[in-house]
């Protein structure tokens, strides 16, 4: 793990690793820096979607990227942690292979004074062709004193 | 004039009833998710029951985006299908009795599929309708429509466009 030595990359990777749905998801933070993230998902029979293939559930990556593209917006340095999301459109390239885990990065582009951007990919140990490509946009919670 | 006897209701609930379970038993992640579908005739409300595990913000608390999603997807795949299998099932293409997990039709894979949060999803049980507003052979649009407390007050709404399973042949991939 290459986690950036700054304090705010340790406070998010604490704060992404309590939620509850990500936790049950069995998600882990492999990296975090500026306006980046990449967080992982093992396979599981739980997440299953169908049944004949035992394909992931898109839900389920949709969960993985949505958690990662707040962490991307949490981590970087022009945002204050907490975000929320106010929409995300993900585009399904090819089935998750079973049994395999699956890597989602992040990246928040750009940050105005309300509103975090974000691009993400899903891969699983093919790392030549993504699972699925994601954009987002998420809210930027500024302290009320912050108005410029 | 004779016209054949109306099956009793019983039987005709039951073949309708254990259609609509063996397509949402089937998928793992709908029970890992406590989401389950309640029928009016061709008509399904899906329901997410409230657990902890759903917790997106600890600290609101507030569901997760993802279980949100992960919700609305379901929600439209199962409600796609469904329109197909009833279809079937109705004009009697379809034997309710011959169906078993390893005979169900494939179900429709999402192409792309875009959420909409409208306001925080609160620590509680949730429901979603899908409509299906355009099936194709190939192609098919849903739209999701996702609420708690108030009917008229969405939490959360979603588009999605989906690849129809082969309907000739089971399981092959259309393209």
């Amino acid at each position: 793990m290459t986690l950036k030595a700054g304090e705010k990359a340790r406070i998010a990777k604490q704060f992404i690793e309590a939620i509850p749905f990500s936790k049950a998801l069995g998600m882990n933070l492999d990296d975090i820096g500026d306006g980046f993230a990449v967080i992982s998902m093992p396979w599981s029979e739980d997440l299953v979607g169908d049944p004949q293939s035992g394909v992931i559930h898109g839900g389920a990556v949709s969960a993985l990227m949505d958690t990662c593209g707040g962490a991307a917006v949490m981590s970087h340095p022009d945002a204050p942690a907490g975000t929320a999301t106010i929409d995300l459109r993900i585009d399904y390239m090819r089935p998750a292979t079973p049994g395999q885990r699956i890597i989602a990065r992040a990246e928040c582009y750009n940050v105005t004074r309300s509103v975090g951007f974000v691009r993400a990919s899903a891969f699983d140990e093919d790392e030549d062709r993504p699972v699925a490509t994601a954009a987002g946009a998420f809210t930027v919670e500024r302290p009320k004193e912050a108005k410029a | 004039m004779n016209r054949p006897r109306p099956e009793p209701v019983q039987v005709v609930k039951e073949r309708r009833d254990r259609a609509l379970e063996l397509l949402v038993k089937g998928v793992p992640y709908a029970r890992f998710m406590g989401i389950e579908f309640d029928r009016r005739g061709d008509e399904l409300t899906a329901i997410m029951h409230y657990d902890e595990k759903l917790i997106g913000n600890p600290f609101l608390p507030a569901l997760h985006g993802g279980a949100i999603a992960s919700f609305l997807e379901m929600t439209a795949i199962i409600g796609l299908s469904w329109q197909t299998l009833w279809d079937d099932i109705e004009s009697g293409r379809t034997a309710a009795e011959d169906l078993s997990p390893e005979t169900m039709p494939r179900l429709p894979k999402t192409i792309d599929f875009t959420v909409d949060y409208l306001r925080a999803g609160l620590p509680r049980d949730a429901y979603a309708r899908a409509r299906v507003n355009r099936s194709g052979r190939r192609y098919a649009s849903v739209h999701v429509e996702a609420w708690q407390d108030n009917r008229d007050k969405l939490f959360a709404q979603a588009t999605g466009h989906f690849l129809m399973p082969s309907r000739n042949g089971n399981g092959a991939r259309v393209g």
